[in-house]
This record gives structure tokens, C-alpha cells and sequence, in this order.
């Protein structure tokens, strides 16, 4: 599927600001996916020599990585609430082309 | 010894302008109006020239035609056929058939005369 | 310390509260005041049924086990909400616009609307999820167990088996109640939708109570807390690096594939924007549900004995502080937490079993599959019903059979590799056109039978199902085939291992079988509608609506939706948009809550073409014609209608053939007639043109020639104007141009008129007898035509009529109905031959002299259809007779 023939090259500023959002909406989930896959190379009990990471350090980075991800998708909401997704699905449009 | 000429035509009037045409030129005309004994007549005058109306009551010009060509002895009579029908299936199955000559209604007095007289050169 | 009977009671009370409320939803549904019902707010809390019993006791009892990783079950579903851009929202959008009723739907309908891939799905669901409805029940039998002996060490002597047998009864009822009430599976179940929300509020606030209670009840603090953790047997990051990965995949992965979760993300949403807030909303929940997870398994290894079961340190440690109203809140948030799963899961799978299972087979067995009429929705609720029960009664078996062993958190890792086989399908089927049925069957078959073998067969344990033998040794000695270590590779954590060897072995049977196949024209059609689903469906492009009437979109709603149904849609609508006027302006939000109604009737390609066409834009797409095309040949497929269709073909060909006849035979009469009316122009010019000749080039013609050739051309000029009246006559006649000047007139005035007209200046005189007229005969007709017809007999009569003394009768006959005038003449009879065109035009059945055109009659005839008459010929002995009959 092509893009719409009307689709301008460049964007308004407006417009041009919603892109980046929609950009940062598909980026979040593959930070936090990077943020919580980093315990995986934490120092465990049985590791020799290294002092292991204590559990109430544990809770406080994920639950913080929790905290940020939330936080940032409802900020990512709250912005693009009043504008719907027309911009996004015109790019989904592109980006979904199996070919 | 007049050329004879058996003019077959149901038409009173262009029987009447066909005589006077030729028979200023010389001819003997005889005439008939019915195509069913057309062929009799032929048979029975043996014209020099036969000059056939498309449409006939009786019997159809066509086959007419027809008719005498199967005959040998009709082979090489010059026979001019006239149609008021003006179609051009017309022209083409009478040439097919072995006609002459074939001439649409109305024909004009000098373009008949010089048919027949081309006809009796050949 | 609460008792038994006072537990029971508040069960319930409680499940009585929950029939209310679900009642209450429903009713405001029905009554159009249930808006509130579809907010984002139920949206959201109804994913809660994600956290079951399982999360909500094993939770803590898997914290107290292993520390942190129990979290990695709350990460991967927030990644998948969090990333709701990336794939929920293309599944949502594939769900809605395809209608999709079930995971085993989806994955059906997406290669080729096949069953076999339906029945296999729904077996493998089935199978994966009976153990877990298994554990629901078993979690809430261990919790009242509990509360005759807190120590949760015995079964404390109650009846465990019968107290599973009620719950199970209990859960059936509620979900047949609710859950079939309606046969559309695509509808909202807005009673049970309800009833899971407010049990989502119940867990999420007792499992906070809980744990408030513990860190600043019993801990003092949350800064004490946490030394408490860090002091605790878990108080070390103990967590191995594959599991929390294999983990968090895992439980994304089954938090879109399981098949409750399908129901209440796809099939329940009834806004894609409602995902858009659910995507931060839901993981604030899962969030809360983990806060104090570890607080709690931490406290409760403190101050519990030894070998307490942690999986109910919810319960056990406000009982231990002798907080008996909090237990009992937190035991109905595990009562919630298992009693909302069972109730979507088994509401789940039984649309799937009754739809892919049931159906084909009562079908198959009705014989001629489509003749089957309106009772079909009967059919359809009570499989429903039966596959409620079924589903719900394995579950029971499950747990009666297993006696309640093992771990929770085991058994639904378990259930979640299961499940998680639908995945490779599931995305492969949104975003590669290239997936087809047979890779799809084949990954599907591949993962089970390796789940089958690597998970579930050996979590019975040695010698159970799976000898210990076979488990440490492999098959007849096989060594690379042991349950536990495939491919000779050791070392791999059980779970890990099956999650490996399942996902990856089964995405490569999907990749590989796609590869080598060749899909059918449906797979290949479906494959374009899911995979490209943005670029041609409904909610966000949108529809222009200015193009739409929205008179011819009231007609259309009303032949799909009803009359009154559509009428109320439309005023509404009209309300809304505030003005009285009954038609509401087609706005693109208008077309697109009609476009879903409609849907809901005729399946949403239809609905969507049918407003395509409407609004005229470029928004139907070939696809979208094709899927149409498809649904049509698939109704043809199961109906008869195909043979009644093919005679139809055969009927239209045969019209169009006589058609074709007709016209032929048409063009022959034409070219006839054209080739007649040359005849009669030409042969009168001829003799015109003949004698004009003569007469110009003739100078020596007698005077006597001249005058007789010259009115040969005036009477050969006369002959073509008359033919050329006649023939302007019969075509204004034919044409039906002609209008008549009805007048009142006897018809002896009209006979003496045209007696009169004829007889001036004619030739011949003909011998004219009136004597049989009645003089009193009354007309209302067009006289001056009529007049016309009589004309034309008289003076046929008198130019035709060949007898020495000829003779015309004209005598009338008055009927009720119609006047009869004949006209009989004593002349020779024409020939019987000729009789059947006397009246067609140019036959001149007596005209030897020719000087007639053959049109009279053929106007005769014209003129009195016209009339509303008609004129016959009849022989008569001696004569001829017409016979003119006009309507009196």
C-alpha cells in the first residue's frame, strides 16, 4: 500500500511534533524490554567472589523501570489524546507492507 | 428482320415508355406481365434480348433467370435485368445467377438504350 | 477467628452482589444506558483476569520460593500493553474488522477459514487451560481449607472434594447465565465484562490491604521493610538470567495467545482507543498486584512455621496476626481472582468448541448442511451451554484426578507454554502474507507435541506418565530425545528447555511449511485483509462523508438492521447532532456506527462495502470486493441455492436468446420493409422519369402522345404522394403518436360521410345497400378516423369488387360491449392463401392494376387497434366481408 497521494513530504510543526511521538511510542516498549533484561547480568548468590546485588536494590530498579515506563506512556497519551492517530496509521500503512 | 425483344414487366406504365423507347430504335417488343408463364413465352418467341423485371407477380425474376440459364439453349441470351428494389443482395445473387446486365429503377432513357445496344455488339 | 459457615456466607452474599451487578449491566445494555459499561475504565480492569488465583496466592508463594523472578510474570504483559502500538493494536483492529470470535477464529480465518486449524487450536486450548481452571478451583478450596486450620498444613479435615464440586456448580451457573444470553459471540457481554471489573477492584484493594497491613502493620515502616528483605532467606538477587528471560517471553507471549485474554483484549474491546489507555493503565495495575508481593512472602517466612504452604501466606499471615475481617477480604480476592478466570476462560473456549467443534458436526450431521433454518441459534447456545459445562467439568476431573498436587506456579508455566504455541501463528498470521495453512498446522503440531512431551508429560512427575527411565535416559535409550535435555543439550532449566525447544521448533515448522506450500486462494486473500488490515478497514481512515445521502443510507440500514431498529438509530443520531430534522447528517463518525451495526447483521465486508459503495470513495478496495465475493460463494457453497442459481443462469440465457431471435427477426422485417417501400418510391419515378425524358428529348411526338404521357407523369406523381401519406400515417399510426379527437356521432352520419367522399369523382360506381343500418346507433370514438377506415373499405370495394353488377352491403350489429359494422361485397373471394396478409403492409392481394400501395388495409388495421376495436376478414359465401368492430 502506498501513502496517500496527498501526504506532504514535510510536516507542519504540529504534525511533524506527532510523528516523533508516535516514534516514541513504538520506541518505550523496546526500552523497557532492555531495562529489565539487564538484571540478567546482575551477580547472583552463587557467583564467586562478587558481592550480590541486595533484593531491596532489586525491587527498587524494577519497580522504578515500572514507575518510568508508565509514566512516559501516559505522558506519550496524554499528548497525542486530541489528535487520534491519523498520522501513525498512515505510517503503519507503509511500514506493514509485507513486500 | 426486327430484333425482337420479350419484355417481361408488370408495370403499365414503364411497359409503355420501354415499347416507345425501343421500338423507335427498331424493335419488335412483345410483352408480358405475369412471371409464372414467363419462360413459356420465352421458350415460344425465342427474343433476341430478354429484359426482366426483379419483381413479379407469379414468379420471381430471380428465378426466372435461373431457370433459363440451366437451359443451353439460354446460355448466351442477353438477358437485362431491372429492379426497383435498389438492394445490393439484389445485384449480387443476379450476377451470381448470370444476368447480363443489371439496372436499378429509375433508369434514365439513353442509359437503357446504350445497355441494349452493348448488349447486342457482344 | 472467622468460621467456616461465616466465610461461606460472605461467599455468598458476595456472589449474590456479583449476579446483581451483572444483572444491572446487562438491563442498562439493553435499555441504550450502558455508555459507562464501555468505558475505558472497565476496559482496562477487565484484563485483570490475568492475574487469577495463580498470581494472586502463588505470587507470594513463588516470591517465598525463588525472590524476584515471580515479577517476571507481571513484565512481559506490561512490555505487550506498553508496546500495544507494535501488535495489539493491529490484533484489535484484525479482531473487530474480521469479527473474530476466538483465538482459534483468528487463526482459522486468517489460513483460509479453515477447520482443521480451528479444531486444533480449540483441542490445544482445551488442553492447555483445564489444568489451570483446575488450579482455580483448587485455590479456592485451599483457601477455605485454610480457615479451619490456619497453620495450612492439613486439609484440616473439611471436605475439600465437595466444596470443589460446589465452586465448579456455582462457577457454571454464573456463566451460563451471562455468558450466553446472546448467540453473537462478537457482542459485548456486558454482565460478565462488569462482574469482572468490580472483581478486579476486589483483588487489586485486598491484595493492597494485605500488604499495607504487613509493611506498616506488622514490619513498621516501609525503610524497616525493606532491611526485613534484605535480611530474609531472599534477600539476594538469586535469580538465573535465562529463566527471567524465558519468563518475561513467556508471559507476553501468553498474555495475547491465552484465550481468556483474547476475549476480554479482541473480542470485549469496543474501542480501539481504549487500548491506547489501557496501555499505561493496565500496567499501573499489574504494578500495584507485585507491589507487595515480596513484603508479604518475606513477612510470612518470618512469623510462619517452617513448613506453611507460601502460596497461602495472603491468607495465613493476617490470620496469624489475628486480623480476621482482612483475611476474609483477602480470601474474596482470591475467590475473585479464580472465579473471574474461570468464568471468561470457559466462556472462551466453549465459543471456541461450540463453534469449531460442535457445529461442523451437528451440521455434517444434518445432511444437507445449509437447508437448516431459523433454529440454528438454538443450536448454537445450547452447545454453548453443554461446552460450559464440559469445559468447566474437566477442569473439576483435573482436579479431582491430580488431588490438588504440586506448586500453583508450576502448573500455570505449564499452561502458559501450552498456550504460547499459538504465537508463532498468531503474528506470523498479522504480519507475514506469506504464513499458510499448512506451516501454520504444522508449527501448531510441532510446538504441542514438544510441549506435550517436554512439559506437561514430565511436571506428573517420574514414573507417573513418563517412566524415570525414559526421563533420564531417553526413549528405547535415545539419549538426544530425553524429555529434558533434546538434542543431548544438558543443563537447560526444565521450563526454559521446553519454552526453547517448543517456540523455536514450532516458528521454524510454521516458517519452513509456509515456505514449501502454496496457499489456496482464500489463504492468500486473508493473508492480504490481516496483514494490510490498516490500509483498507474502518476506524482510521475514516470515512468522507459528504459524499453519502443520507436518505439512501436510511434505505440501506433499514433492508440490514429493520425498519424501527434503523429508525431508531437515526434519530438518535439526529438528536445528537442536535437538530430535529429526522435525518442526521452522514458524518464520517455517523457512517461508521452504522457501517458496525450493520456489521453485526450481514459480517463487517459486507457492512464495509455496502457503506463503500454509498459513500462512493476510493475506500473499497479490490480486497474488499473479494472478501464479499468470498462470503457470497461460501453461503452458495452451503445452500442449494447453487442449483436454483444455475437454472436461473439457464433461464437468462434462454430469454437472451429469444431476445437475440427477436431482434434478428426484427432487422429482417426492417430490411424487408426498407427494400418494399424502395420498390414502391421507384417504380412510379421510373415511369416518370422515363416519359419526362421522352418528352423533353421527343420533337417529333403528336400532340395526342404528348398529352397522354404527360398524365401518365401526373398520375405516376399522384400514386407517390398518396404512398407517401400512407406511409407517414401508418408510421405515426405504428408509433403510436397519433392522438385521438374523441367525439360523440352516429354511425349512420359517419357511414353517409364516407360514402359520400368516395363516391365523388371514383371511376367505377358500386352499388351501395344501407338498409341494415340502425340510423339510431350511437358513437363515442375519434369519428374523423373512423370515417378514414370506412374510406378505405369503400373504396377497395369499389375499385376491386369484379362483378358484372357490384354491390356493397354495409349493415351494424349493437352489442353490450361493441359495435359490429360489415361490409360485404359481391365480388370474388380472395383466395384463402392470401388471408393471413391481408392486412400486413404492401400486399396487394387484388391490385392488378398496382395502383395502390398495399398500405391501405395495414392503416385499417392500425387505426382500429387504436380505437380499442379491431378488424377482421371473413369469407363469405359469394363475397367479402369485413368485419369493423368498434368498443361501444
Amino acid at each position: 500500500m502506498q501513502p496517500p497521494p496527498s501526504a506532504p513530504v514535510f510536516l507542519e510543526r504540529r504534525s511533524y511534533r506527532q510523528r516523533r511521538m508516535m516514534d516514541a511510542i513504538r520506541l518505550l516498549p523496546l526500552v523497557g524490554l532492555l531495562l529489565w533484561l539487564l538484571p540478567t547480568l546482575w551477580a547472583a548468590t552463587d557467583s564467586d567472589g562478587v558481592e550480590p546485588v541486595r533484593m531491596s536494590q532489586a525491587i527498587v530498579y524494577v519497580f522504578g523501570v515500572w514507575v518510568c515506563l508508565i509514566l512516559s506512556a501516559g505522558t506519550l497519551w496524554r499528548y497525542l489524546k486530541g489528535s487520534d492517530d491519523d498520522a501513525g496509521t498512515t505510517e503503519s500503512a507503509v511500514k506493514t507492507d509485507p513486500k | 428482320m426486327k430484333k425482337r425483344v420479350l419484355l417481361v414487366e408488370d408495370e403499365p406504365n414503364i411497359i409503355e415508355a420501354i415499347t416507345f423507347l425501343l421500338s423507335r430504335e427498331g424493335w419488335h417488343v412483345d410483352t408480358q406481365k405475369d412471371g409464372a408463364t414467363a419462360v413459356k413465352r420465352v421458350r415460344e418467341l425465342q427474343p433476341d434480348l430478354l429484359m426482366l423485371d426483379h419483381m413479379l407477380p407469379g414468379k420471381s425474376g430471380l428465378d426466372i433467370l435461373k431457370e433459363l440459364r440451366s437451359d443451353d439453349q439460354f446460355k448466351s441470351l442477353p438477358i437485362l435485368m431491372l429492379t426497383a428494389r435498389g438492394q445490393m443482395r439484389d445485384r449480387a445473387e443476379a450476377e451470381a445467377a448470370g444476368v447480363s446486365r443489371f439496372m436499378t429503377k429509375p433508369f434514365s432513357n439513353t442509359e437503357v438504350l446504350a445497355a441494349v445496344r452493348d448488349l447486342m455488339r457482344n | 477467628m472467622a468460621s467456616i459457615n461465616l466465610l461461606i456466607a460472605v461467599c455468598l452474599i458476595y456472589v449474590t452482589f456479583l449476579f446483581l451487578v451483572a444483572f444491572a449491566a446487562e438491563r442498562a445494555a439493553a435499555q441504550g444506558r450502558g455508555n459507562w459499561l464501555r468505558s475505558p475504565l472497565v476496559y482496562t480492569l477487565s484484563l485483570s483476569i490475568y492475574c487469577t488465583a495463580w498470581t494472586f496466592y502463588g505470587a507470594v508463594g513463588y516470591a517465598a520460593r525463588s525472590g524476584m523472578e515471580f515479577v517476571t510474570i507481571y513484565l512481559g504483559p506490561s512490555l505487550v500493553m506498553i508496546g500495544w502500538w507494535w501488535f495489539l493494536r493491529k490484533l484489535v483492529r484484525v479482531g473487530r474488522t474480521q469479527r473474530v470470535t476466538s483465538v482459534a477464529d483468528l487463526i482459522s480465518s486468517r489460513y483460509g477459514k479453515s477447520n482443521v486449524l480451528a479444531i486444533v487450536v480449540t483441542v490445544m486450548a482445551v488442553i492447555g487451560v483445564t489444568p489451570y481452571i483446575a488450579l482455580q478451583l483448587q485455590s479456592v478450596t485451599l483457601s477455605l481449607s485454610i480457615f479451619s486450620d490456619p497453620t495450612g498444613t492439613t486439609d484440616g479435615g473439611m471436605n475439600l472434594v465437595s466444596a470443589g464440586f460446589w465452586v465448579a456448580l456455582g462457577l457454571a451457573l454464573f456463566t451460563v447465565l451471562f455468558g450466553t444470553r446472546n448467540l453473537n459471540a462478537n457482542e459485548r457481554h456486558n454482565g460478565v465484562v462488569i462482574a469482572i471489573a468490580v472483581e478486579a477492584v476486589v483483588k487489586l484493594v485486598a491484595l493492597l490491604a494485605v500488604g499495607i497491613f504487613v509493611v506498616w502493620g506488622v514490619a513498621g515502616g516501609l525503610s524497616d521493610m525493606m532491611i526485613r528483605i534484605d535480611n530474609s532467606e531472599i534477600g539476594e538477587w538469586q535469580v538465573d538470567g535465562s529463566r527471567w528471560t524465558a519468563l518475561t517471553v513467556l508471559s507476553g507471549a501468553a498474555f495475547l495467545c491465552l484465550p481468556r485474554m483474547f476475549q476480554v483484549l479482541v473480542v470485549e474491546n469496543d474501542d480501539e482507543r481504549h487500548l491506547h489507555i489501557a496501555s499505561w493503565a493496565f500496567p499501573i495495575y499489574l504494578m500495584m498486584m507485585s507491589l507487595f508481593v515480596v513484603p508479604i512472602a518475606v513477612v510470612g517466612l518470618d512469623l510462619l512455621p517452617e513448613n506453611s504452604n507460601p502460596d497461602l501466606f495472603v491468607l495465613t499471615v493476617p490470620l496469624s496476626q489475628g486480623q480476621g475481617g482482612l483475611a476474609i477480604l483477602s480470601f474474596l480476592g482470591g475467590f475473585s481472582s479464580a472465579t473471574s478466570m474461570v468464568i471468561v476462560a470457559t466462556l472462551a473456549l466453549s465459543t471456541m468448541v461450540s463453534n469449531h467443534v460442535v457445529m461442523p458436526i451437528w451440521l455434517s450431521f444434518q445432511g444437507q448442511g445449509a437447508t437448516v433454518s431459523g433454529d440454528v441459534r438454538n443450536v448454537v447456545i445450547f452447545a454453548r451451554r453443554v461446552s460450559i459445562l464440559v469445559i468447566i467439568a474437566l477442569g473439576y476431573l483435573y482436579y479431582r484426578v491430580s488431588g490438588g498436587s504440586g506448586a500453583l506456579a508450576a502448573i500455570g508455566l505449564i499452561s502458559f507454554i501450552g498456550v504460547a504455541q499459538f504465537l508463532p501463528a498468531m503474528i506470523g498470521g498479522i504480519f507475514w502474507r506469506g504464513g499458510t495453512r499448512v506451516g501454520a498446522l504444522t508449527g501448531l503440531l510441532v510446538g504441542f507435541a514438544i510441549w506435550i512431551y517436554t512439559s506437561l508429560l514430565p511436571s506428573f512427575g517420574p514414573d507417573v506418565v513418563l517412566s524415570s527411565t525414559l526421563l533420564e535416559q531417553g526413549p528405547f535409550g535415545i539419549g538426544w530425545l530425553r524429555p529434558q535435555a533434546l538434542f543431548g543439550i544438558k543443563g537447560i532449566d526444565p521450563t526454559v528447555h521446553a519454552v526453547l525447544w517448543s517456540l523455536l521448533l514450532n516458528t521454524s515448522g510454521f516458517i519452513l511449511g509456509s515456505l514449501i506450500s502454496f496457499p489456496k486462494p482464500l489463504e492468500r486473500l486473508q493473508g492480504a485483509q490481516f496483514v494490510n488490515v490498516f490500509a483498507h478497514s474502518g476506524h482510521a481512515h475514516g470515512w468522507s462523508g459528504s459524499a453519502a445521502q443520507s436518505e439512501d443510507l436510511m434505505v440501506m440500514a433499514q433492508r440490514i438492521l429493520g425498519g424501527p431498529e434503523a429508525q431508531k438509530l437515526f434519530r438518535r443520531e439526529a438528536q445528537n447532532q442536535g437538530h430535529d430534522r429526522y435525518l442526521p447528517e452522514p458524518t464520517p463518525d455517523f457512517l461508521q456506527r452504522v457501517e458496525r451495526e450493520m456489521s453485526a447483521s450481514v459480517g463487517a465486508a459486507t457492512a464495509h462495502a455496502m457503506i463503500s459503495q454509498l459513500v462512493g470513495g476510493a475506500s473499497v478496495s479490490v480486497q474488499d470486493l473479494m472478501a464479499v465475493a468470498d462470503e457470497s460463494a461460501q453461503m452458495l457453497e452451503y445452500s442449494n441455492q447453487l442449483e436454483a442459481k444455475s437454472s436461473e443462469l439457464l433461464d437468462t440465457a434462454r430469454q437472451l436468446r429469444d431476445v437475440n431471435a427477436k431482434l434478428t427477426q426484427i432487422s429482417v422485417q426492417k430490411d424487408a420493409f426498407l427494400s418494399q417501400i424502395s420498390h414502391e418510391l421507384r417504380t412510379p419515378m421510373t415511369s416518370i422519369r422515363s416519359f419526362s425524358e421522352i418528352l423533353r428529348d421527343g420533337n417529333e411526338l403528336k400532340p395526342t402522345e404528348q398529352t397522354k404521357y404527360a398524365s401518365i407523369i401526373h398520375v405516376e406523381a399522384i400514386r407517390l404522394t398518396r404512398l407517401l401519406d400512407d406511409l407517414l400515417d401508418l408510421s405515426v399510426l405504428e408509433n403510436g403518436q397519433v392522438s385521438l379527437n374523441s367525439a360523440r356521432g352516429t354511425l349512420a352520419d359517419v357511414i353517409g360521410h364516407a360514402v359520400t367522399t368516395t363516391q365523388a369523382g371514383a371511376a367505377k360506381s358500386i352499388k351501395i345497400d344501407m338498409s341494415g343500418l340502425d340510423p339510431e346507433i350511437e358513437l363515442h370514438t375519434d369519428l374523423d378516423r373512423l370515417a378514414q377506415v370506412f374510406i378505405n373499405l369503400i373504396s377497395n370495394a369499389q375499385k376491386y369488387c369484379k362483378s358484372s353488377e357490384p354491390e356493397l352491403s354495409i349493415s351494424a350489429l349493437k352489442t353490450e360491449n361493441v359495435i359490429c359494422v360489415f361490409f360485404t361485397d359481391n365480388g370474388l373471394p380472395i383466395p384463402i392463401e392470401t388471408h393471413a396478409l391481408i392486412f400486413e403492409k404492401f400486399s396487394r392481394i387484388n391490385d392488378q392494376d398496382g395502383s395502390g400501395a398495399g398500405l391501405g388495409l395495414a392503416i385499417c388495421r392500425e387505426i382500429m387497434v387504436r380505437l380499442g376495436g379491431g378488424i377482421d376478414y371473413v369469407t363469405f359465401e359469394g363475397g367479402n366481408r369485413f368485419e369493423v368492430r368498434i368498443p361501444n
